[in-house]
């Protein structure tokens, strides 16, 4: 099953860095929601997979009855799924105002921050 | 010589840099006074080391050592023999007199606490560059010469040209300095030597050691590059942008004569091989010459002998490198007598500029009832370079005339050796007769005597030049022998006289000199008319070249700038997805370590399948949508389905905040991207759109491949059990994954909300911070994110 993950994965990667590539910034948001997903999956995944045992402890008991799902990816996904998503909600708000003082979604337009034009290099001591 | 006395020698060397750190404030105290003060530092090592004459020219060698960096078997040890006695002597003499010159020649200077501080420091260096006897911390001293160099000559700074000089004078013999680096380096893997006496005891062993050739070649760059040898000389001539104390002290009497030290201290571990007695006549022979040449054609004063140090120290190189025993006597001769003299004539060039406000030789005349006492030291200091009697000038060069004759008969040495001591005399008597006597002239301040501060050093230079002429018996005795005798590697007996005993050849080369030298004098501004014009004809020099190399490098780096530094955010992402995934292919590629694809068909029920099916048609959607909203709908799809996958294994925390995250994240997209009038579909031109496939898919296969990779890996499950088997006995909560976010890994937790709370204020400030030049006016402009973030975070 590792390796239909491993596949599902790699189809999420691509996607995500594929949109990445893109000038829009819109684009480029959506490939970041599909790139974090496709690492919270590799985590999942690199964890190795145990269908449908949720890793509680029953009442009754010290430790778990049976072999459970690794908790310990699901901690760190937990973490990075709140991360990504702050992450997500700055770049969004971020490209929200940079289009309204720009007046662009195309990151090839805003270059407000660069020289006008190429200088050269100071050559004397 | 008592034993303990050595061990202190360990602390008293350092004593000039306690002396550099207490300069400014001393300066500041009591002002330019503090150079007699300070000179008591140099002049008390003097007096140290003099006590130490009878014993080293008995023959002992004194030697102490204390561990300094153990773990790599680095020692400070210094080791006092012949060579290093003589250099240890003129380091703190010369420093001494340089010290008080100073005070009186930077009278008033507004840094003349930092220019005491800059010197003193390099004269601790120096001392410890002839003292040491471990190569790592021979290494040190050295390189602390070239950046205490680099201080000195740019210490004015505000100058465009001083700039330069220092700059030219750190790369130039800072880069030998590591060349000299690998070269110890080397030798020490070849030999297992770490220490000087180690290296000169093993012998033939480094002349028979396979890595001869590359030690060699390391520590002549080295050598060269300090030494201002042909082509790495340009350095030194600008050097004279630096006050004329540093020209007098670094550049002339000390510093420079690092790389002959050098060459001297491993002649007898190096020298006597055919590649030895090649390479160094050669370059000290054309450094000779050219070092004239440039020297006749100079005007200005301190121009004129840095170019004679230029030559003087070619030629030293020049009979290191014939390696006889007359030769060698010869340079240890030549080398005391040129700091006489030099170290004198420059501080006499520093005088004259003070006094009359120029250097120009042809602007300067008659000069020698004005200055008297600079006029006699200046006198006595040019009858010495020029190779006159009675001065100590005199003897080295009938030995070393003896010496390149006996070693070769008529050879290119003597002829270079006759060409070049003929110019040298020439511009010792124009350096004597143009500005001291004929008619005085116009000088833009009026000349008159320096106080005693200027005239103490030269004044002292050329009587000593003088009295170790006259006292020539002592002077080989306690100079010239111990110092020949650690040059040559054995120990040497030596006669000489002041006064030649017979006509020999030497006697007969030095009247031709003088005779040449004398018709030279007649003909000077023809000769320098001349030699102007050959320079000029060729139009080229390594000075030049230097400022070439370092152009192309700023524009060698400029252009890579350029590329790896677009500006273009495309570009950036371009080059970081490129490396990832040719670091993800390559190794496995080259490696052969690709995952071996022991693939066998899952056994799952229908609708795993279905999810897995719904998330890929998703993701192509998002692709390839028309419209944003589609792909913003489609993007919640996705998410949606990991979030089932998810639930599916056993994750149904994480698939809650999924969700959640998945619908938040689609509603403010939809609300914020259709308010923004956006051209709806992807620019990208077809062949970006493979470029970018390409890139896209070798990631994505990467990622695949590694993942496979990993999960074929066996399983080390010790983390999980260790939380399955302690979150409830000792953390006590139930749910794992709930207890590790709270408990086990609770400032992680922390950093995260961290995280979520900066992001949130950041997001706060962007909303706020007033548009500069609004061109779109939002229906809603206060869109409250930092709400929404709350409560994802509340959510985990």
């Amino acid at each position: 099953m590792e390796t239909v993950f491993a596949v599902l994965v790699g189809i999420f990667f691509a996607s995500g860095i594929y949109l990445m590539l893109s000038r829009r910034t819109v684009r480029i948001l959506l490939g970041i929601v599909i790139l974090s997903n496709g690492v919270n999956l590799l985590i999942f995944t690199a964890g190795r997979l145990t269908v449908a045992v949720p890793p509680v402890i029953p009442q009754h008991l010290p430790t778990p009855e049976n072999i459970v799902a690794n908790p310990l990816p699901q901690a760190l996904i937990l973490t990075a799924i709140v991360i990504s998503f702050s992450l997500f909600a700055f770049l969004l708000v971020l490209s929200y105002r940079a289009f309204q003082d720009l007046g662009t979604d195309d990151v090839d337009e805003m270059r407000d921050a660069e020289p006008a034009e190429r200088r050269l290099p100071p050559m004397e001591y | 010589m008592p034993p303990s006395a050595i061990d202190g020698t360990l602390l008293f060397a350092l004593a000039p840099f306690v002396a550099a750190a207490l300069g400014p404030w001393l300066t500041g105290l009591i002002g330019s006074r503090a150079g007699w003060i300070l000179a008591i530092v140099p002049a008390l090592l003097f007096a140290h080391f003099t006590t130490m004459i009878p014993a080293v020219a008995h023959g002992d060698v004194l030697a102490a050592s204390v561990p300094w960096v153990s773990a790599f078997g680095v020692d400070y040890s210094i080791r006092v023999d012949g060579l290093s006695l003589v250099f240890a002597l003129l380091i703190t003499g010369i420093g001494a007199l340089i010290v008080i010159y100073a005070g009186g020649y930077l009278k008033g200077h507004a840094h003349q606490g930092r220019f005491f501080s800059f010197i003193l420091m390099f004269m601790g260096a120096m001392l410890g560059l002839v003292l040491a006897d471990d190569l790592i911390s021979l290494f040190i001293f050295w390189e602390l010469t070239s950046i205490t160099s680099f201080l000195l000559i740019g210490f004015d700074h505000t100058r465009a040209a001083a700039r330069r000089a220092a700059l030219q004078a750190l790369v130039i013999t800072g880069g030998g300095g590591l060349a000299l680096l690998a070269g110890f380096l080397v030798l020490m893997s070849a030999t297992g030597a770490s220490s000087m006496s180690e290296v000169l005891a093993l012998g033939d062993a480094v002349r028979d050691s396979g890595l001869y050739v590359p030690i060699l070649i390391l520590v002549l760059a080295g050598a060269f590059s300090k030494s201002a040898q042909v082509p790495l000389h340009s350095w030194l001539p600008n050097a004279m942008e630096a006050p004329t104390p540093v020209s007098a002290y670094l550049h002339s009497a000390t510093m420079v004569k690092a790389g002959v030290y050098l060459l001297m201290r491993m002649n007898p571990a190096l020298g006597d091989t055919a590649l030895w007695t090649t390479i160094l006549p050669i370059f000290g022979g054309a450094t000779f010459l050219v070092g004239m040449i440039l020297a006749v054609k100079n005007t200005d004063l301190k121009q004129i002998l840095a170019y004679t140090t230029v030559a003087s120290l070619g030629l030293l190189v020049m009979l290191t490198g014939i390696g006889t025993k007359l030769a060698i006597e010869g340079a240890v001769l030549y080398l005391i007598a040129h700091a006489l003299f030099k170290g004198g004539l420059f501080m006499v060039a520093g005088t004259i500029d003070h006094e009359t406000g120029t250097r120009e030789i042809t602007g300067l005349g008659g000069l020698r009832r004005a200055m008297p006492v600079t006029f006699a030291a200046a006198a006595l200091a040019c009858l010495s370079m020029a190779g006159l009697p009675p001065m100590i000038g005199f003897v080295a060069k009938e030995v070393l005339y003896d010496g390149v004759w006996q070693a070769g008969g008529l050879s290119i040495a003597l002829l270079v050796g006759l060409v070049g001591n003929t110019l040298m005399f020439a511009v010792a008597a124009i350096l004597i007769i143009k500005p001291f006597f004929g008619r005085k002239t116009e000088t833009p301040k009026h000349a008159h005597e320096g106080p005693p501060s200027l005239w103490l050093g030269p004044l002292t230079l050329s009587v000593l030049a003088l009295a170790s002429a006259l006292l020539l018996h002592d002077t080989t005795h306690y100079f010239v022998v111990p110092m020949a005798s650690a040059v040559y590697g054995a120990p040497l007996s030596i006669d000489l006289h002041l006064i030649p005993t017979k006509i020999s050849a030497p006697v007969v080369l030095t009247v031709i000199t003088i005779a040449s030298g004398i018709g030279l004098v007649m003909v000077f501004s023809a000769l320098r008319a001349a030699f102007a014009g050959l320079v000029n004809g060729i139009g080229w020099g390594p000075d030049r070249g230097f400022d070439q190399v370092l152009r192309s490098l700023v524009f060698l780096a400029s252009g890579l700038s350029d590329i790896l530094q677009p500006g273009r955010m495309k570009g950036y992402v371009m080059i970081t997805f490129v490396v990832t995934a040719a670091t993800l292919l390559i190794p496995m590629w080259v490696f052969g370590e690709w995952p071996r694809f022991t693939f066998t068909w899952p056994d799952a029920p229908f609708y795993f399948w279905v999810v897995f099916a719904i998330a890929a048609v998703s993701l192509w959607a998002v692709l390839v949508s028309a419209t944003r909203l589609i792909a913003i709908v489609t993007l919640g799809i996705q998410g949606t389905m990991v979030a089932i996958i998810f639930m599916l294994y056993g994750a149904p925390d994480l698939s809650f905040t999924q969700f959640m995250v998945e619908v938040l994240s689609v509603i403010i997209l939809a609300l914020v991207m259709t308010r923004l009038n956006l051209s709806p579909s992807d620019h990208r031109s077809w062949g970006t759109r493979l470029r970018d496939g390409t890139v896209a898919i070798a990631c994505g296969a990467g990622f695949a491949l590694l993942l496979i990779a990993v999960v074929e890996q066996p399983f080390d499950p010790r983390l999980s059990d260790f939380f399955a088997e302690y979150s409830r006995v000792i953390a006590h909560g139930r749910n794992i994954v709930n207890v590790i976010i709270v408990d086990f890994r609770a400032l992680d937790t922390l950093g995260e909300i961290s995280v979520v709370m900066t992001a949130g204020l950041a997001i706060l400030a962007l909303i706020r911070l007033r548009s500069r030049h609004r061109r779109f006016d939002p229906t809603r402009p206060d869109l409250d994110d930092g709400e929404s973030l709350k409560e994802a975070a509340r959510d985990a």
